[in-house]
């Protein structure tokens, strides 16, 4: 696993902490781990924050997507937390507003959620 | 294109992966020395990000260069590869159009996220992106 992001597990909630300095391999690196471990572990929830991102450009909004996607289908649900204002905003003119992801405000936000569901 | 303003207030060699973050880091901190605003600051650097991974994956690597212009106080970047070229500029900026790894969102994305987008390509002569924002 590369030093650009974390895995922890809590409760059968995968927590995911995506660092700023993240590169493209990285972040491809990280789905191919995060979908590995959502079966080995059993794991029904998924969060990930981006609250360290100080930019989500269209090849990171498109991997973010992807991330929903593969839990969904693994049968795990993904929360996207901590993103910020300003990330939002672009992300919208960018024509990416992460159709199929599940957002939270943040990580305690996400996992009230998944609780609420039985998923943690 | 115009010729440069003045000399770069900073210069980033695209190289591999880690110069696209190197490039936001360099053009985010430019603009935090203009004082600018969390939402303009977030539109250029993603848009910064959009071409500079468009001059790796497509121009074979590049250079981008950072300018501090005044009156009216504005951040300019210039960023230039040598690759093949761009054919079809206008499909190029459409969104869906892609060619790579990306979902044909990067060029059309970046332009709108600036405040001015001027491209020159032609194939085998390489690209050249100049786009400029206010900080606030």
């Amino acid at each position: 696993m590369s030093e650009a992001a974390s895995i922890y597990t809590v409760d059968k909630v995968l927590l995911v902490a995506i660092r700023d300095n993240i590169t493209d391999t990285d972040i491809i690196n990280l789905q191919e781990d995060l979908s590995e471990k959502i079966v080995n572990e059993s794991a029904r929830g998924v969060v990930i924050d981006i609250a360290a991102l100080e930019i989500v450009d269209t090849f990171v909004g498109r991997i973010l997507a992807q991330l929903s996607s593969i839990s969904r289908l693994l049968a795990a649900e993904t929360y996207i937390v901590g993103m910020r204002p300003a990330v939002a905003m672009t992300l919208v003119e960018l024509g990416m507003d992460l159709p199929g992801s599940k957002t939270a405000l943040s990580l305690s936000h996400a996992l009230r959620s998944l609780k609420a569901k039985g998923l943690a | 294109m115009s010729a440069p303003p003045a000399e770069p207030a900073a210069r980033v060699e695209l190289r591999q992966e880690r110069d696209i973050a190197a490039a936001r880091i360099a053009v985010s901190k430019a603009m935090d020395a203009m004082g600018a605003r969390a939402l303009r600051k977030t539109r250029f650097v993603t848009a910064v990000s959009e071409i500079a991974r468009n001059a790796l994956d497509h121009g074979g690597g590049g250079v981008i260069e950072i300018y501090r212009l005044e009156r009216p106080l504005r951040i300019m970047i210039r960023c230039r590869d040598e690759g093949p070229g761009i054919a079809d500029i206008d499909r190029a900026m459409t969104d869906g159009f892609s060619t790579a790894r990306s979902m044909g969102k990067g060029l059309g994305g970046a332009r709108r996220l600036v405040e001015a987008f001027r491209i020159d390509s032609r194939p085998g002569a390489g690209t050249t992106i100049e786009m400029e924002a206010k900080p606030s």
